[in-house]
């Protein structure tokens, strides 16, 4: 009898929510229970590997995280914006100068977008870019080495947020200013004239196509808005370049509310090949500036600072045919094109539709001039014009959008917290999964290229709460993890990540794997203070500065008894691994160093500054357990008063 | 019926131009294989010198204090190509003149060449197997680390693999077909 009563009743609760609208019962949430087989598609079985490679950046870390995909593991953090005293990244002499910036020395930045090198329109595994956000700057990491090798910084930039976006072929990575600012008087003048003297720029960055050195080759000088995002286009769009604009409303203050009140703010659509022919005419101004270039020297294993003086500056309201702008709904935050390079679409953070344009009705639109005046000189296209259709009632917050290579749209949704699948075509939305919580960015697995690999969504969520074990007031950030093979969205796993990732980019294993190098080779090796056998090794004095060039190989370091250092003297260790095998670096560590440790991959040389404060005797030792003796590879800097020093001498297994 | 049939010439001169690439690759070759080298280590020994994984060996070699294993260590990388190409040379001869004592000749160096080599290659192995540096890490009273003649033998972590390379195939194959062919011009002259 009791359970018919509790059928009954629930069978009565079925009928009264049925009238729901009238009742005000509860609305049923969104099963979020997991169907089968997840556990089975995300488990990598001990020994075996990953499919996929997944690159976050590290946001407020400043690096990038390297994860395998589906199992969500941590690989590696790339050192890139921030020193890193683990890797001695910004703390050995080689790596200092790549953190150099006009503005001297920056320790940490702000990384947002990763994007891996194309060759048409697809991943190539050569280099990975990511953008500086705080301090202007891109950086281009090697993915043969996962090593950064360069940064160059952006001159004429409030905050490079639009960035580093890079073309079908990798032709430039692309750097626009999120925060503008005055350019006259040296750049001092009042807050309050922001509608008058405040400017954009958007940098072009070379990327030579063999060794990949950047070069600042022009710049952009553009109307005074917030650049956001940015996407080249491709294929039949190839030439061109999309950048979403808020603030239009030139506000300068209490932006949420004053940046917020136009129905319409922008798509800016940048022909950058047009740019390139007035660079050619020399139409641009030579403006001076004040910028670092620093590089990787790969044959002297250091990094070279080069402090660069002047920028080519190409305004935009007095060249024509370069820059035209297209209303988007209410600041837009993600500006996507599609695998075809037909498509553009605009995610309006406050916009209850995201609008999708055509590349061709936007060159008719040029064509024939379908304009509604222009912002500052730059023409804007009507929106119907340019428009192919719009997406309806897709969600709340649309912020980003990616691509698989059967024709369909993966858009984040922050407010309304979900993933929205829909037709690139027809504009109909087909499947919608939650995630946990409020997704920022998304990536589908080379999702931004002509062929999507797909596959998986990878949600980047801000909200995490409850999905952790907790740890205090600060938690890790929530990724998520769904399978986008079939018809319907399903969530696979959750994995914390490291950081705060803003935007991802993935793409097979193979596309890297085949390009590693497992160590560095010692005959390549022409760094300055190398000692490449250990019968090099020996310690020089030149002045107060004492050069100490070691070698270390399991496991003991050549000479690990030094003596005749005198406070005040300047060490500088330079330590060579002599070793030539696979995961086998060697780490060495200084009593009292004000710096970090040093960790040395085979066949590198690296070399830390130590300058001893006081007398006594001082162990030094290897940090990174390589061997069954590791233990034992150690030694001793004797350091004597600054008057009574004994002569310098050096050795290993004299007794 | 002094003079050998020309099927038996023919096989002997393919054998005799089949040896040649061994002067060009690896013929014998050690294979060690550990918990933290699932990948393996590979040493090769061509005729004129060692190559593949011999650094890394050596600098795992030294905690147990064996001698470094370096090519101006062994006379014999002097010798060797020389009689390879003697091999050869005697094949040709055998094929051309067809003299049944040709063939003996050849055969028999063959066969002093094999027993040569692998008296060679043993006492090699004793010696890097026993004479230790009485100052090594690592020390096992009683233990010798001499890697097998042929086949394979647990060293501490390592398993130890000793086997022809593609070089040493060659020769042995041969070899074995010309000692074959000697046998069957012997059994058709009774």
């Amino acid at each position: 009898m009791k359970k018919l009563s509790i059928i009954s009743s629930g069978g009565v609760l079925a009928a009264l929510c049925m009238l729901s609208p009238i009742s005000g019962c509860k609305p049923k949430k969104v099963d979020s229970a997991l169907a089968g087989k997840a556990a089975e598609k995300v488990y990598i079985a001990p020994g075996k590997k990953d499919e996929v490679y997944l690159f976050t950046s590290g946001g407020f870390s400043g690096q990038i995280g390297v994860y395998g995909l589906p199992s969500g593991r941590l690989f590696k953090e790339i050192s890139v914006f921030s020193e890193d005293p683990q890797t001695g990244y910004g703390y050995t002499e080689e790596t200092k100068p790549m953190l150099m910036t006009s503005h001297g020395y920056v320790p940490w930045d702000d990384s947002h977008h990763p994007q891996l090198s194309k060759t048409d329109g697809n991943a190539d595994g050569r280099w990975i870019f990511i953008n500086a956000n705080n301090t202007p700057r891109i950086a281009r990491t090697s993915l043969s080495t996962f090593r950064t090798e360069e940064i160059i910084e952006l001159p004429n930039c409030g905050g490079n947020h639009a960035s580093p976006f890079l073309t079908q072929n990798t032709e430039y990575v692309v750097g626009a200013s999120r925060f503008s600012i005055p350019y006259d008087k040296e750049g001092d003048a009042s807050i309050a004239d922001y509608k008058d003297k405040f400017r954009g720029t958007i940098s072009f960055v070379k990327v030579d196509p063999r060794s990949g050195r950047m070069n600042l080759n022009f710049q952009l000088l553009v109307p005074g808005v917030d650049y956001d995002l940015a996407r080249a286009g491709k294929a039949v769009s190839h030439g061109w370049c999309f950048f979403s604009c808020y603030n239009t409303e030139k506000a300068h203050t209490l932006l949420e509310v004053n940046a917020s009140q136009r129905d319409k703010d922008f798509i800016l659509a940048v022909n950058w090949k047009k740019a390139e022919e007035y660079l050619a005419q020399g139409k641009a101004q030579k403006w001076p500036a004040k910028f670092s270039h620093n590089y990787w020297n790969e044959k002297e294993q250091t990094t070279v600072a080069e402090s660069v003086n002047a920028v080519n500056v190409l305004d935009v309201k007095d060249l024509p045919g370069i820059c035209y702008y297209i209303p988007c709904p209410k600041s837009p935050h993600g500006c996507d094109v599609d695998p075809t390079g037909e498509y553009i679409c605009a995610s309006g953070k406050l916009a209850a539709v995201i609008p999708v344009y055509s590349f061709g009705k936007i060159q008719k639109a040029i064509e024939s001039k379908s304009f509604d005046g222009d912002f500052d000189g730059v023409p804007v296209i009507k929106y119907e014009a340019a428009l192919d259709g719009e997406v309806e009632k897709p969600g709340l917050g649309p912020l980003h959008t990616e691509f698989d290579a059967n024709g369909h749209a993966y858009t984040s949704f922050f407010v309304s917290s979900e993933i929205v699948k829909w037709d690139v075509k027809t504009r109909q939305v087909l499947d919608r999964v939650p995630t946990y919580y409020s997704i920022g960015h998304l990536c589908v697995p080379m999702g931004d290229c002509v062929k999507p690999y797909g596959k998986y969504v990878i949600a980047m969520n801000k909200i995490t709460k409850d999905r952790y074990l907790p740890t205090g007031p600060e938690l890790c950030q929530s990724a998520q993890l769904y399978d986008i093979s079939g018809e319907k969205m399903q969530l696979l796993l959750d994995f914390p990540t490291v950081g705060e990732p803003h935007y991802a980019q993935a793409c097979p294993a193979d596309i890297i794997t085949k390009r590693e190098i497992k160590f560095y080779k010692l005959d390549d090796n022409n760094h300055k203070y190398a000692a490449k056998n250990e019968k090099e090794a020996k310690v020089v004095r030149s002045g107060n500065d004492i050069h100490v060039y070691a070698t270390a190989i399991r496991s003991h370091f050549t000479p690990d008894n030094i003596e005749g250092v005198k406070v005040g003297d300047n060490v500088y260790f330079h330590i060579t691994n002599l070793e030539q095998d696979w995961d086998v670096p060697h780490g060495f560590a200084v009593k009292g160093a004000n710096n970090s440790e040093l960790l040395i991959m085979p066949g590198e040389t690296q070399t830390l500054k130590w300058t001893p404060d006081r007398a006594g005797v001082f162990p030094m030792y290897c940090t990174d357990f390589c061997s069954a003796l590791h233990q034992e590879m150690q030694g001793y800097v004797r350091v004597s008063p600054a008057g009574g020093a004994p002569k310098l001498k050096f050795s290993t297994g004299e007794n | 019926m002094n003079k050998l049939k020309n099927f038996t010439r023919i096989l002997v001169l393919i054998c005799s131009l089949a040896i040649a690439p061994s002067n060009y690759m690896s013929v014998w070759q050690i294979q060690l294989e550990a918990p933290q080298y699932p990948e393996g280590l590979k040493m090769e020994i061509w005729s004129h010198k060692t190559a593949g994984d011999v650094n890394k060996i050596n600098s795992l070699n030294h905690y147990i204090g064996m001698a470094l294993i370096k090519d101006e260590n062994f006379r014999e990388f002097k010798i060797m190509p020389w009689m390879i190409w003697a091999m050869i040379a005697l094949g040709l001869l055998t094929a051309v003149s067809g003299q049944r004592i040709a063939l003996w000749i050849y055969s028999g160096y063959l066969v002093l060449c094999g027993i040569w080599g692998i008296y060679d290659f043993w006492s090699w192995e004793y010696q890097y197997g026993h004479n230790l540096d009485p100052h090594a890490a690592i020390k096992i009273p009683g233990t010798s680390y001499q890697p097998p003649l042929f086949g394979w033998k647990q060293l501490l972590n390592f398993l130890a693999g000793s086997f022809p390379d593609t070089g040493g195939w060659l020769i042995i194959g041969s070899s074995v077909i010309v000692v074959a062919l000697l046998a069957y011009e012997q059994t058709r002259k009774i």
